[in-house]
């Protein structure tokens, strides 16, 4: 569904991925892994154009993206979930939402299907329906994330992007959180290309995954193999630390 | 039915298959560049950096790792993890007297194991079958690698080494052994041995057999099917890249399908180095993908060969690689062993006034082969005593058998006997008809 070929992203001189390739097959969830600075935000932020390739190619479904605008990467069927949720505090739930479906807004007959979205975005999360007309800014941290979520649902896409879904939660809302993602995949057939501090929880929920150290691939694996890898365990997953304090 | 065992890589559209293995070649390469000195060395050397790396045929301009590099790196200085993230180690014959050591990782004997399950499934087993594995367990990586694949299938697993032939038909017998793992030339053995037993293959349940460690011909296969009314089947690998498990041939035994999700093959010319066209014969060089402990970069294994690339009826979309053709060093396989002539010289010119005048002559009589160590006789060690000159013929014998794992006879010859190319003698003769 998505191929990446020697991506190369700069921020200034700043030589911020090297060389990344990778791909996601339809119906997959992918994670990348590393540390702070590895690239994983980069990769989500070059996949829908914020900060383009410098050289390389993105594939979706066949066809080059890499030089269409971010509004076009919608259109396509790739949404990103932000780090940090940014949703838009001053507006209420249901307004954050329905701009989700800001491109599909013009047609006539795809207001009958953003209706259709919008329940099933509170289907998704009941959370959400209760407090529709609450400003957003007044939500908690993990009904935000939620909200994020949601309205880039509302793009109705195909390829999910989410940076850090679980920074700043609360352990409980993390797995209701990951639990969705995981009802996506399994209902709806949403391909997620997933970024997360939180390594050990994204490799439990994800196929596959790739791990970055700085702004280059080390490992692809599945996510099996990589929970079993000494170096993971040792770099992201916390195993390990006496052995490393006593060398 | 045609089973597989991993559809998924197995039968993958070529484009998807190169941009999986540009991922892990990558990846691969960004790892030892990091963890491996040798390969860190070696890259500076050719000015190339991983980054340069940016398509399949990049991997032409990196440089080639040889069996000299696993010796200078003896025993563990190619390895890309620290020790104690390994849980395996096996080693294979050296040139020159040190083996060549290998690690595995939890990870790696687990895709060790599904490689194996792949060709293993590819020949026909299944989880009903009952396994008997002939070959030496030990350091080789031979009986270990077919016995992880066999368990991993499914299948009932007897461990019974190589050996004992008598007791291996028993087992056979009364077990109800289906799947038969050795070398071709054992496979012979037991065939003759059931003659002159008097054992009907017909009274046993064996269906499969799965023959490597050592090169074959069709007419053995021909033979060792029809003897054994079994469908004997061949797999390649070697231990400095995993063991078995490489390629494997299907049931259309048209050549070995080559796991190239797990390792690039290439094919050049062993005397320019060059890379050869598609379809070209000349030497295999193996780039291994997903090893965590001992990754191989352009390995040459001087096995030569060709590749197939055109589709296979079995369904796998795997590249096909013919049995091997030859060696582009001088090393021998007997027995399943291998034998490089250094080894006997390093020998000879350790036990004093030997001069190495020597010739080596491989037999094959009846099924197995016999190696024969022809030396030219000098008044060092020329004995008026016949005992004298026994006893040192015992030795040298002893000694080479205990560097090579494998038995010789050893053989004076009259000073000169030995016709000298080029002032150096034809070191080897191999007179087996394979």
């Amino acid at each position: 569904m998505l191929k990446l070929k020697n991506i190369n992203t700069y921020y200034g001189k700043v030589h911020a991925l090297k060389n990344v390739s990778l791909h996601l097959v339809a119906g997959e969830i992918v994670t990348l892994i590393g540390a702070n600075g590895a690239g994983k935000t980069t990769i989500l932020n070059t996949l829908s154009a914020i900060t383009p390739a410098e050289s390389g190619e993105i594939l979706f479904e066949g066809n080059p993206i890499h030089n269409l605008p971010p509004d076009r990467l919608v259109r396509l069927g790739i949404a990103q979930v932000p780090e940090g949720r940014q949703v838009f505090k001053p507006l209420s739930v249901e307004d954050n939402l329905e701009l989700g479906a800001y491109l599909r807004y013009r047609s006539r007959e795809a207001r009958g299907t953003i209706k259709k979205d919008l329940q099933d975005v509170y289907t998704l999360f009941p959370r959400l329906l209760e407090r529709r007309k609450q400003l957003s800014g007044t939500l908690s941290g993990g009904e935000q994330q939620m909200l994020a979520i949601g309205r880039a649902l509302m793009t109705s896409p195909r390829l999910l992007l989410l940076d850090e879904p679980s920074m700043g939660l609360a352990p409980l809302i993390v797995q209701e959180i990951f639990r969705v993602l995981d009802g996506l995949r399994r209902e709806r057939g949403t391909t997620i290309l997933l970024v997360e501090q939180n390594a050990k929880a994204a490799l439990k929920l994800a196929d596959r995954g790739y791990v970055l150290e700085t702004g280059k691939v080390i490992l692809e694996g599945t996510a099996a193999n990589l929970l079993e890898n000494k170096e993971v365990q040792r770099a992201y997953l916390g195993k390990d630390k006496k052995e490393i304090w006593e060398r | 039915m045609q089973q597989i065992w991993d559809p998924t890589h197995e039968c993958m559209l070529r484009g998807e298959l190169e941009q999986l293995q540009l991922e892990r070649l990558q990846a691969t390469l960004n790892r030892v560049y990091k963890n491996v000195t040798c390969y860190r060395n070696k890259f500076n050397g050719a000015g190339i950096v991983p980054e340069d790396i940016r398509t399949l045929a990049d991997l032409s301009r990196l440089p080639f790792t040889t069996k000299e590099d696993l010796r200078l790196n003896y025993p563990y200085g190619m390895f890309a993890v620290p020790l104690r993230e390994v849980v395996r180690i096996h080693s294979s014959s050296g040139t020159t007297g040190k083996p060549t050591v290998v690690g595995y990782t939890r990870n790696d004997l687990q895709s060790w194991s599904n490689l194996v399950a792949r060709f293993m499934t590819a020949a026909g087993v299944t989880h009903d079958d009952v396994v008997q594995i002939a070959f030496g367990y030990g350091m080789f990586t031979g009986a270990f690698g077919l016995h992880y694949g066999a368990e991993t299938i499914g299948a009932s697993v007897i461990p019974m080494s190589s050996g004992n032939t008598e007791k291996q038909l028993m087992i056979m017998q009364d077990y109800r052994t289906t799947t038969l793992v050795c070398t071709p030339s054992y496979a012979i053995t037991l065939a003759d041995r059931m003659e002159r037993m008097g054992i009907d293959p017909k009274s046993l349940s064996l269906k499969v057999g799965l023959f490597g460690g050592e090169p074959w011909s069709e007419a053995m296969r021909k033979e060792i099917e029809a003897r054994l009314l079994i469908s004997a089947t061949d797999n390649y690998g070697l231990s400095e890249i995993i063991g078995p498990g490489v390629a494997g041939e299907c049931q259309q035994k048209c050549g070995m399908h080559l796991f190239e999700d797990a390792f690039i093959p290439e094919i050049i010319d062993p005397e320019t180095c060059q890379p050869l066209p598609p379809g070209s014969v000349g030497e295999l060089v193996l780039t291994a993908l997903t090893k965590e402990a001992f990754p191989m970069i352009r390995y040459r294994t001087r096995d030569i060969t060709s590749l197939d690339y055109s589709p296979c009826a079995c369904g796998r979309t795997l590249v096909r690689m013919r049995k091997t053709m030859g060696r582009s060093d001088d090393m021998l396989i007997i027995k399943g062993v291998n034998v490089f002539p250094s080894q006997i010289e390093e020998v000879l010119f350790a036990i004093e006034g030997c001069e190495p005048h020597y010739q080596l002559v491989v037999e094959r009589q009846g099924s197995m082969d016999v190696l024969e160590v022809r030396i030219e006789v000098t008044e060092n060690i020329f004995f008026d005593e016949m005992k004298k000159q026994r006893a040192f013929l015992e030795l040298v014998e002893k000694r080479i058998e205990s560097m090579l794992g494998v038995g010789v006879t050893v053989k004076l010859v009259e000073p000169n006997s030995i016709p000298r190319h080029e002032g150096k003698a034809a070191r080897v003769i191999d007179n087996r008809q394979i």
